[in-house]
C-alpha cells in the first residue's frame, strides 16, 4: 500500500513535468529517461523478480516498433491499433521464445544466450523480407495529427511515454504485491524449492516473459512514432537489449524505482560526457559498458541496494549456501 | 482394511547402470509418523524424488490418496496435498521469513493479505513468530529447518516428506526440532521422514523401512529393525551382526 | 538444384572458414570447460587481436605469421590479466553476472577501437594473399590453407599441453574438481588465470592466421561471437575435438545455406542450430570433457 502511494505521487510529480520544462531539448531527454525507465521496467520484470536474464530484449521491441510501422506503411492501419498490436505481437514473440527455453527447463546463461539468437533471427529476418523495407527500413510518413499517434510538441509525446511508463511501473508494483509476484520471486530463488511448494513454475516463468514482452513491445511502439524511422539494426539490434538490462542493473534488479533510477542515472551520464568530451561516436557507450563492469563487479544489487534495505534479487545466494552446507 | 495414503509399488530407477532403487514397495498408512532408514548412499533421496514427482521412475507406481501420480509433477503432487522438504535447506534467500512461508501459503490462498496472515500463524506455531521480518539467509541451520517445516505447513499438506530434517543439527537442537514435528502430526498431518542418524528417528516413527543399495532389506517396528542382522550389516559392514551378538553373550 | 562444381569450392571453402572458427572455438571452449564460464567478450578480443597484427604489419612490415610469435603471447597476458582483475571477481555466485562483465568489456572494448581506429574496413596486403592452391578441382586461397592447418596445429598443441604438462595437470584437476584441487596446493586464482590466458592466446593465434584472408573493422569480432558459442554448444562445452569438428560443420553449414538462401538469409541456419542445441542437449552433441 505504501509503495503504491509512493508511486502514484511520483508519477503525478512526473506528469507535471511538460508544464515547467519548455525547452525542448530538456523535454527530449525527460522522454528518453521515461523511455529508458520503460525499456528496464519491461527487463526487470523477467530479468529482476524472475531471474531469467535476457540478452535478447530486442526481440520483444523490434517486434512491437515494425508491427506498428508495417500496419501503417504497408496497410494504412492507423497506429492506435498499432499501438495495441504492437504490443500483442511482442507478447506473442515471448510466449514463442518463453515456451522453447523454459519448457526445456533453459537456465542462466543459456538462457541469456538463447534470446540473445532469437533477436539475431529477427534481426536477419527483417533484413531479408520485403515487408519490413529489408535493409533500407522503413520511414513512417510524416502526418501530425492526434489521431495518426504523431504529435506536434514533445509535451504530448511526453504524456504517451509517461503514460506508457506509468502501466509498466503499475504492473512491476502488483508483481512486488501478488500471489504471481511472490511465486516468481520464488521460482528466481529456488526453482525447486518453489516446485516442491506447488509453484508452477513453468507457468509463471511464462506469464512473466509474456508481461515483459509486451511492455517492451510498447517501447518499440513508442520508438517508431517518435522517431519514425526503422532498420532492423535499430530494431533487432544489440543496443536495446543492453540498454534494457543496463538500466535495472544500475538502478537495482528486482526492485520498482531501479528502473527510474537506472535510467535517469544513464541519461545523466551521457549528457554530461556529451559536454565534457562532446560529441564523439561510441563515447557514451564506452561508459555505458564500464558502467556495467563497475556495477557488476562493486554494486551487485545497483543503486537501490545502496538506498533500501535488500529485498530482492540475492547475489551472494551460492556462497551463502556454500557457506551454511 | 482402508488403503494406504501412500501406496508405493515395484519402483525401479536405474542411472548409468547404477540401480538407485530395485523395485521397492511400501504403503504409508494415514495419520502416523513413518520413517525410511538407511546408511548414505543407500538411495532415500533418489526414491523422495521419484515419489514427489521430481525423478520419473523407470517402472512401478506411486499412488497417492487412491489416485495414480506416477509421472505427475512436483507442481501437481504438492497441490494434491503431498510436501517434500530438502535435505541441503533451501530458503528463498533475500526474502524475509514471512514472504518464504507466503509462498507455500499461497498454494491454497490467492489474495497476498492472507497469504501474509497464514505466514504468520505458521511461523508462531513452529517457533519463528519474532524472525517474521528476517532475511531467511540470516538464520541459523535450527532456524532453517523450522523454516522448511513452516513452508511445508503453509501448504495445509495431507503428507509431508523430510528429507533428513534432523541431519546437522546438534543434540539441543534436535530436541528442540522434534516437538515441531510431533505437532505436525497432531494437526492429523501424515508424516515420512528420512534420516540416516537413526536414534532421532527410533523414537518418532511408528513404522520404519530400512534401504540398502537401492533396495528395502527390512521394515516394522523400529526396536525390532534396529536388532535386525541385515539392518546391523548394512551400517556397519560384514561380520558385525556377528561380532555383536557373540560380545553380547559373553557379556552375559 | 546447383551441381558438384558449385557445391564443392562451396564446401571447401566452408572447411577452411570453419576451422577459423573453430580456432576462435577452441579458446572459448577451453574457458568454458575450466572455469565454467562463457567469456562474451571473445570476438572483442580476436578484434584486438586483429589490429595488433594489422598495425604490425603496415606499421612495422611484419608477415602476420611472424606475427605468431608475438600476438598470442601479448594476448596471453591480457586475458591473465582480465581474468585476475576483473572476470574472476565478478561473479557473486551468479554465472549471467560474468556474462554481463564480459558483454560490458566486450562494449568497452569494441567502442575504444572504433573511437582509436574509426570505423573503417581494412585489410593487409601480403605476397600470397591472392595465391590459390588447387584442391580436387577447386581452388582455394592459399592463406586459408594455412590457416586450416593452422587450426589442427594449434588444437594439437593444446592437447599436448593439457596432457603433458605440470599446467594442464593442473588445469585439468581444478576442472574437475575445484576444492580437491585447492587442497593439494593447487593456486585456483592463478592457474584460472592462466586458463582463460591461453584461450585468449588462441584468439592471437587465430587473428595471425585469419588476417592474411579477412578483414578488421572495430565491429568484426560481432560475427565471430555467436558461431563460436553454436561451435562449442554443438561440440561440447569444454572439447577441443567437439570444438574442431563443430567448427568445420558450422563453417559448411553456412557455406552451404549462403549458397542456397543466398547471403543474408544464410547465417540463420547457424542460429537456428544454436537455438535448437541449446534447447534439447545443452551439454552438446559429444558430451562433456576437457
Amino acid at each position: 500500500m505504501r509503495t503504491l502511494i509512493i508511486l502514484a505521487a511520483v508519477f503525478a510529480a512526473l506528469g507535471l513535468v511538460p508544464f515547467f520544462v519548455v525547452s525542448d531539448v530538456w523535454l527530449n531527454i525527460a522522454i528518453m529517461v521515461l523511455y529508458s525507465a520503460l525499456l528496464g521496467q519491461a527487463w526487470n520484470m523477467l530479468g529482476g523478480y524472475g531471474g531469467q536474464f535476457s540478452f535478447g530484449h530486442a526481440a520483444f521491441f523490434g517486434t512491437g516498433a515494425y508491427t506498428v510501422a508495417v500496419l501503417q506503411v504497408q496497410y494504412g492501419i492507423n497506429p492506435w491499433i498499432g499501438l495495441f498490436a504492437g504490443g500483442l505481437a511482442a507478447v506473442v514473440v515471448a510466449a514463442i521464445i518463453g515456451y522453447s527455453t523454459f519448457r526445456y527447463g533453459l537456465k542462466g546463461s543459456y538462457f541469456a544466450l538463447v534470446t540473445l539468437a532469437f533477436a539475431e533471427v529477427l534481426r536477419i529476418l527483417s533484413n531479408s523480407v520485403p515487408i519490413t523495407g529489408a535493409g533500407v527500413g522503413l520511414l513512417i510518413p510524416l502526418q501530425v495529427a492526434p489521431s495518426n499517434l504523431q504529435f506536434a510538441d514533445k509535451g504530448s509525446y511526453y504524456w504517451l511515454v509517461w503514460a506508457m511508463a506509468l502501466c509498466a511501473f503499475a504492473a512491476a508494483c502488483w508483481i512486488g504485491n501478488s500471489r504471481f509476484g511472490a511465486q516468481l520471486m520464488a521460482v528466481r530463488d529456488n526453482e525447486d524449492a518453489a516446485r516442491a511448494l506447488g509453484v508452477r513454475a513453468y507457468s509463471v516463468k511464462l506469464r512473466a516473459i509474456m508481461l515483459s514482452g509486451f511492455f517492451s513491445g510498447l517501447g518499440g511502439v513508442f520508438y517508431a512514432q517518435y522517431f519514425l524511422y526503422l532498420d532492423p539494426h535499430i530494431a533487432y539490434g544489440a543496443s536495446v537489449s543492453i540498454e534494457s538490462l543496463l538500466v535495472p542493473i544500475i538502478g537495482g534488479i528486482g526492485t520498482l524505482f531501479g528502473p527510474l533510477l537506472g535510467a535517469v542515472v544513464l541519461h545523466a551520464i551521457s549528457e554530461v560526457s556529451r559536454d565534457l568530451i562532446g560529441d564523439v561516436p561510441g563515447i557514451s557507450l564506452v561508459l555505458y559498458g564500464a558502467l556495467l563492469v563497475v556495477m557488476v563487479l562493486f554494486l551487485p544489487r545497483g543503486l537501490a541496494g545502496l538506498l533500501i534495505r535488500r529485498k530482492a534479487a540475492p547475489q551472494n545466494r551460492k556462497k551463502q549456501e556454500a557457506e551454511h552446507a | 482394511m482402508p488403503e494406504a495414503m501412500l501406496e508405493v509399488s515395484n519402483i525401479c530407477k536405474t542411472f548409468g547402470g547404477v540401480r538407485a532403487s530395485r523395485n521397492v514397495s511400501l504403503s504409508v498408512p494415514d495419520g502416523k509418523i513413518t520413517s525410511l532408514i538407511g546408511p548414505n548412499g543407500a538411495g532415500k533421496t533418489t526414491l523422495f524424488a521419484q515419489i514427489t514427482g521430481f525423478l520419473k521412475p523407470d517402472s512401478g507406481s506411486i499412488r497417492f490418496l487412491g489416485e495414480d501420480i506416477t509421472g505427475a509433477s512436483p507442481e501437481e503432487i504438492a497441490e494434491r496435498g503431498m510436501i517434500r522438504t530438502f535435505q541441503v535447506v533451501k530458503p528463498f534467500a533475500g526474502q524475509t521469513v514471512r514472504d518464504n512461508i507466503a509462498v507455500g501459503a499461497h498454494l491454497r490462498i490467492r489474495s497476498r493479505r492472507g497469504a501474509l496472515a497464514k505466514a504468520e500463524e505458521v511461523a508462531r506455531e513452529v517457533g519463528l513468530g519474532n524472525r517474521l521480518d528476517q532475511d531467511a539467509s540470516s538464520l541459523t541451520v535450527a532456524g532453517r529447518k523450522r523454516l522448511e517445516v513452516a513452508r511445508a505447513l503453509a501448504t495445509e499438506p495431507k503428507l509431508i516428506l523430510f528429507d533428513e530434517v534432523l541431519a546437522g543439527l546438534n543434540p539441543s537442537e534436535i530436541r528442540d526440532v522434534i516437538p515441531v514435528i510431533r505437532a505436525v502430526k497432531d494437526r492429523g498431518i501424515t508424516i515420512l521422514l528420512i534420516e540416516h542418524v537413526m536414534q532421532a528417528v527410533m523414537s518418532l516413527s511408528e513404522y520404519t523401512w530400512v534401504l540398502n543399495q537401492g533396495g528395502l532389506i527390512a521394515e516394522g517396528v523400529p526396536k525390532d529393525v534396529v536388532s535386525d542382522p541385515h539392518v546391523i550389516e548394512a551400517y556397519l559392514g560384514k561380520g558385525m551382526a556377528e561380532r555383536i551378538a557373540a560380545r553380547e553373550k559373553a557379556d552375559v | 538444384m546447383p551441381d558438384l562444381a558449385i557445391i564443392i569450392p562451396s564446401v571447401l571453402n566452408g572447411l577452411t572458414t570453419g576451422a577459423l572458427y573453430a580456432l576462435v572455438a577452441l579458446g572459448l571452449t577451453l574457458i568454458y570447460g575450466v572455469l565454467h564460464i562463457i567469456n562474451f567478450a571473445h570476438g572483442a578480443l580476436l578484434m584486438l587481436g586483429l589490429y595488433a597484427v594489422y598495425y604490425l604489419n603496415t606499421r612495422f612490415g611484419l608477415d602476420p605469421y611472424v606475427c605468431l610469435l608475438i600476438v598470442p603471447p601479448a594476448m596471453f597476458a591480457l586475458g591473465y590479466a582480465l581474468q585476475r582483475g576483473i572476470i574472476g571477481r565478478a561473479g557473486h555466485g551468479r554465472d549471467e553476472n560474468i556474462l554481463l562483465v564480459t558483454l560490458g568489456l566486450s562494449i568497452v572494448i569494441e567502442n575504444l577501437a572504433l573511437f582509436f581506429f574509426k570505423s573503417d574496413t581494412r585489410i593487409i596486403d601480403t605476397p600470397y594473399s591472392f595465391e590459390v592452391v588447387q584442391i580436387i578441382g577447386a581452388f582455394v586461397p592459399e592463406p586459408k590453407v594455412f590457416a586450416f592447418i593452422g587450426a589442427f596445429v594449434t588444437a594439437g598443441l593444446l592437447w599436448a599441453l593439457m596432457s603433458f604438462t605440470d599446467l594442464g595437470r593442473a588445469i585439468r584437476a581444478l576442472a574437475k574438481e575445484r576444492k580437491g584441487a585447492t587442497l593439494v596446493g593447487i593456486n585456483a586464482d592463478h592457474v584460472y588465470a592462466m586458463s582463460f590466458g591461453l584461450g585468449i592466446a588462441c584468439l592471437g593465434v587465430a587473428a595471425c592466421l585469419l588476417l592474411p584472408s579477412y578483414y578488421v573493422s572495430p565491429q568484426v569480432g560481432q560475427g565471430f561471437v555467436l558461431i563460436a558459442f553454436t561451435i562449442v554448444v554443438l561440440g561440447g562445452m569444454g572439447s577441443f575435438v567437439g570444438a574442431l569438428i563443430g567448427g568445420l560443420f558450422i563453417g559448411v553449414v553456412e557455406a552451404l545455406s549462403g549458397l542456397f538462401l543466398g547471403e543474408s538469409l544464410g547465417q540463420i541456419g547457424i542460429f537456428a542450430i544454436f537455438i535448437v542445441v541449446l534447447i534439447f542437449r545443452p551439454t552438446g552433441l559429444l558430451g562433456h570433457k576437457v
